[in-house]
């Protein structure tokens, strides 16, 4: 799926992808890595990828903080903004799945619930190394390293939980026991 | 005259030489003592839930399936590398890694899943009585091994999203416009 959409990426995108950069309320941790993404050091425009001010000029939406309530319907504004073939990249973990304030008052959570989010760079903020890394993912140069992990410290034969659940409904004292 | 200056400008701009990184096609070890993805090892793992206490992020959740089986959910797309779960944890079963490219296309992608097998008690078959009547230990003790396990299955439940309500007003709102246009 990933590489299905690298390889739609790579023929959407064939050329330079122009950066617009829109913060919805971060810190600036996230802002000035992205900044630190443009400077010779690590110089994203070996790339082709450039930053503009105005989302009519640019391909790709970097969204920084978590979303909240005033700027979200700025947010949706700018998004419509970028035309047609248009990626976003939620950048830090705030933009990804709102950080640390996923359910304060006035965030929303997360980029996800004002645009649709193509790509998360999780960090806090992210190293300037990794959001080369995810944008390097979107144009296809780098394998996703990522992948859901699931561990098991004990197999059972049969489910567990089912068996719990017949147990319960037998043992009727128990319930007794709580009134 | 010019010409010397020249040349000097030349050597000048020459002796720095390039400082760009190579970055996705050569790597740069990262500098000691960076945090970067926590991984469980699910060996040492006693499934205390202290990590999920002390998620400032509360993106380590813990789910008790049955009296035996209790589920670690991270969810990692909130986790700010903070680290107190690494520091907290009595086995040391959580290590910070230094791995840092997580970007993902979903949000599942830097999540772990572990399911630790919680023992009996050898008598009785259940855990010894988490049943406390006052209200402030049972704030810490939410979501341990309990008879009821319906009644308290998530530790610190999460919303994860703002309330439907709330959000709906919010996108609606309009902003006051000035007068005499723009």
């Amino acid at each position: 799926m990933a590489a299905l959409f690298a390889r739609a990426a790579a023929k959407a995108f064939p050329k330079s992808l122009w950066l617009y950069h829109c913060n919805s309320g971060a810190c600036n941790g996230c802002d000035i890595e992205i900044l630190n993404v443009l400077t010779p050091y690590y110089d994203v425009e070996r790339f082709g990828i450039k930053l503009v001010g105005s989302p009519r000029h640019a391909d790709v939406m970097l969204l920084s903080g978590a979303v909240t309530r005033p700027t979200l319907p700025l947010v949706k504004r700018a998004y419509e903004a970028i035309p047609a073939p248009k990626l976003v990249f939620g950048v830090g973990s705030c933009a990804a799945g709102g950080g640390c304030w996923f359910d304060t008052y006035n965030v929303t959570g997360g980029g996800a619930t004002a645009v649709p989010v193509d790509y998360l760079i999780p960090g806090c903020p992210p190293r300037p190394e990794a959001i080369i890394y995810g944008v390097a993912l979107a144009l296809g140069l780098v394998p996703q390293k990522s992948a859901p992990v699931e561990l098991k410290q004990v197999e059972f034969p049969i489910d567990a939980y089912l068996r719990n659940k017949a147990w319960e409904e037998r043992n009727v004292i128990y319930k007794l026991i709580k009134d | 005259m010019w010409l010397t200056s020249k040349i000097k400008q030349i050597v000048l701009a020459l002796s720095p030489g390039t400082v760009t990184l190579k970055y996705p096609f050569v790597k740069k070890p990262v500098p000691r003592g960076f945090r970067g993805q926590p991984v469980w090892d699910h060996t040492k793992c006693i499934g205390c839930g202290g990590c999920a206490n002390h998620c400032p992020a509360r993106t380590i959740l813990l789910r008790d399936l049955c009296q035996e089986i209790r589920v670690l959910l991270y969810d990692g797309s909130r986790c700010t590398y903070c680290g107190r779960c690494a520091d907290l944890c009595p086995e040391k079963a959580i290590v910070m890694s230094p791995e840092f490219e997580l970007a993902a296309g979903r949000r599942e992608d830097v999540s772990q899943t572990i399911e630790l097998f919680m023992l009996t008690c050898n008598r009785c078959g259940r855990c010894f009585d988490m049943e406390i009547k006052n209200a402030i230990d049972k704030l810490d003790l939410r979501g341990y091994r309990y008879d009821s396990l319906e009644a308290r299955t998530v530790l610190r439940r999460t919303t994860d999203r703002m309330a439907p309500e709330a959000l709906a007003e919010t996108e609606a709102y309009r902003r006051p416009e000035k007068i005499g246009g723009l």
